[in-house]
């Protein structure tokens, strides 16, 4: 549904977008993951033809969006960072105007009736928009975003600056749209991506550093073969026998607390499970295991990992993404 | 293209501005009117025509510094640039919103007319010449101002070099005259708005004026549109 190609957007010497490519297919909600700047703003204003790329190419369902804009903007409903209201105009006004400005064909009064009752806007339709909190002028930007029920939605921080029950709310009715449309999602706000998103992109400083399922990237960057246990015995001789179970790859000792219990980092090679042998030689030996746990690693801390620049070995499996879908 | 000159058109006089436009040109027209016309029981609309220049210099700028600039500002440009239409139809939209509010103004001077005729008999043809050449000339500079507007985000700094530029084709034939070179002087007298428009009130209904005016319209148009365009490959 929407393809993008080697996207690259130059400003000055400074790449805002760097030869990016990613792919949303049809009913897909994808999320567009990254640090403020990174360029999540910058591709969304290129794929719905607001500003054009230096190089590269974005298809939506097929049509190239610097070769036929108008016919690819058809497709589209784009909710920019900041809603494109006028302030001065009733939220009636407004929806009735951006319907004639995207000359929709469906049937005017029931189409946006049924649009208000879906982002629940009816009691504030003939309201100046003015008027309207923050999270209202969501709202009604998301609306227009939806009038002549575009295939694709692409959404730009639809959550920011709304309170707790209103952001549920929106995400609620992203999750709902996502049957229907194809939506692309940015936001710096992880937990949002992983209530809503089937997919994540992660962009950091214009490039993509991964592409993937949540669960894959969680995968990828830690997993079973990540241990952190908590052992009572002696250090020393726990350290051995460990480091003696097979396909082990590393063990650290991280604390060491009273009465002989530490705790331990246990790596194994990637792939391998020894979370039982390793309960069958403490239990052997006449140690406890107080707590056993697999490190896996939160969004949160993908997303640090990714975007901070640290040196971790699976990154590169997670940034090569695409492949291994 | 509808549905920009309907807001359009609305914002106008959903916020000040077009009835401070409507109010300084009736006032000001009114006056000229009763001080060249009236008092002095002169039945020729000339003079009156000729001095409307001025105040469309002045009031111009304010009709069109918000068109682009403040979209831009708002960032409402993104719902407009981001929907299926084309620039030359926001442009135009835009353009035909701004051009009928001045229409609006400038039919004050068909009433000036009617109330001269209780009074004399006035040169319709001239009368309506000078309808057409006011309306034109207006356009031209509408279309100025509106490309003025297309460069900053800024209503006051839009209207400011809006002003500025419209002084400059108004009177460019009195610049040219300060230039010692003669083709200069020639040059500029040939592209002088002012210059063509006062041949209208004396009369002179040359028909290449009216395509000068309608040139220019287009011209102006066509670079707010490719200005608007540079801004998106920027």
């Amino acid at each position: 549904m929407i393809e993008v190609i080697n996207l690259t957007k130059q400003y000055g010497d400074k790449k805002a977008v760097d030869n990016i490519s990613f792919k949303a297919d049809d009913g897909e909600v994808l999320g567009f993951l990254g640090p403020n700047g990174a360029g999540k703003s910058t591709t969304m204003n290129i794929l719905t033809g607001y500003i054009s790329c230096t190089d590269g190419k974005a298809l939506i369902d097929g049509v190239d969006i610097l070769e036929d804009p108008i016919k690819a903007k058809q497709k589209i409903g784009y909710l920019p960072e900041l809603p494109p209201l006028y302030m001065d105009m009733t939220v009636k006004e407004y929806l009735y105007f951006v319907y004639d400005l995207k000359k929709c064909k469906l049937p005017k009064i029931s189409h946006l009736k049924d649009i208000c009752s879906l982002v629940r806007i009816e009691h504030v339709y003939n309201r100046i928009i003015k008027n309207l909190s923050k999270g209202y002028r969501q709202r009604v930007g998301l609306a227009q975003a939806l009038i002549g029920n575009p295939k694709v939605l692409i959404l730009d921080e639809p959550t920011v600056g709304l309170d707790p029950k209103q952001i549920i709310e929106i995400r609620t009715l992203i999750k709902k749209l996502g049957k229907n449309h194809t939506v692309i999602l940015s936001s710096h706000i992880l937990s949002e991506v992983q209530a809503v998103c089937d997919k994540i992109v992660v962009i950091n400083e214009g490039k993509i550093v991964a592409n993937d399922t949540e669960e894959h990237l969680s995968q990828k960057l830690s997993g079973e073969h990540k241990l952190s246990a908590q052992i009572e015995g002696d250090r020393d001789k726990i350290l051995r026998t460990i480091q003696g179970i097979k396909g082990i790859d590393k063990v650290v000792c991280d604390a060491e607390h009273k009465n002989n219990v530490c705790d331990f980092r246990i790596e194994a090679k990637e792939g391998v499970d020894i979370r039982r042998e390793l309960f069958k030689k403490v239990a052997e030996n006449g140690w406890y295991i107080l707590e056993l746990k697999t490190s896996e690693l939160s969004l949160e801390d993908i997303f640090l990992k990714l975007t901070m620049g640290e040196a971790v070995p699976a990154l590169d499996n997670a940034a090569g993404g695409e492949e291994n879908d | 293209m509808g549905a920009i000159f309907r807001r359009e058109v609305r914002a106008y006089f959903t916020s000040p501005i077009g009835y401070i436009f409507l109010a300084a040109f009736y006032a000001y027209a009114g006056i000229m009117f009763a001080n060249n016309s009236l008092e002095s029981g002169y039945t020729k609309l000339d003079s009156v025509f000729s001095t409307l220049l001025i105040i469309i210099i002045v009031l111009i700028p304010i009709l069109t510094m918000r068109t682009i600039s403040e979209e831009k500002r708002s960032r409402t440009d993104q719902c407009l640039l981001t929907a299926p239409v084309s620039l030359t139809s926001i442009v135009a939209g835009k353009f035909l919103a701004a051009f009928l509010i001045y229409l609006i103004a400038v039919a004050i001077t068909g009433v000036f007319a009617v109330v001269v005729s209780a009074f004399g008999t006035p040169d319709w043809n001239v009368v309506i010449g000078n309808i057409v050449a006011l309306a034109l000339v207006g356009g031209a500079y509408i279309a100025i101002g509106i490309f003025c507007s297309s460069f900053t985000e800024n209503q006051v700094v839009s209207a400011v070099i809006c002003f500025i530029a419209l002084i400059f084709v108004s009177f460019l034939s009195t610049i040219g005259n300060l230039i010692p070179f003669e083709w200069v002087t020639a040059v500029c007298e040939k592209v002088s708005f002012g210059e063509r428009y006062y041949a209208f009130t004396y009369g002179l209904f040359d028909f290449s004026n009216v395509v000068f005016f309608l040139s220019a319209i287009a011209a102006f148009l066509f670079l707010t549109v490719r200005v608007l365009e540079k801004r998106r490959w920027g």
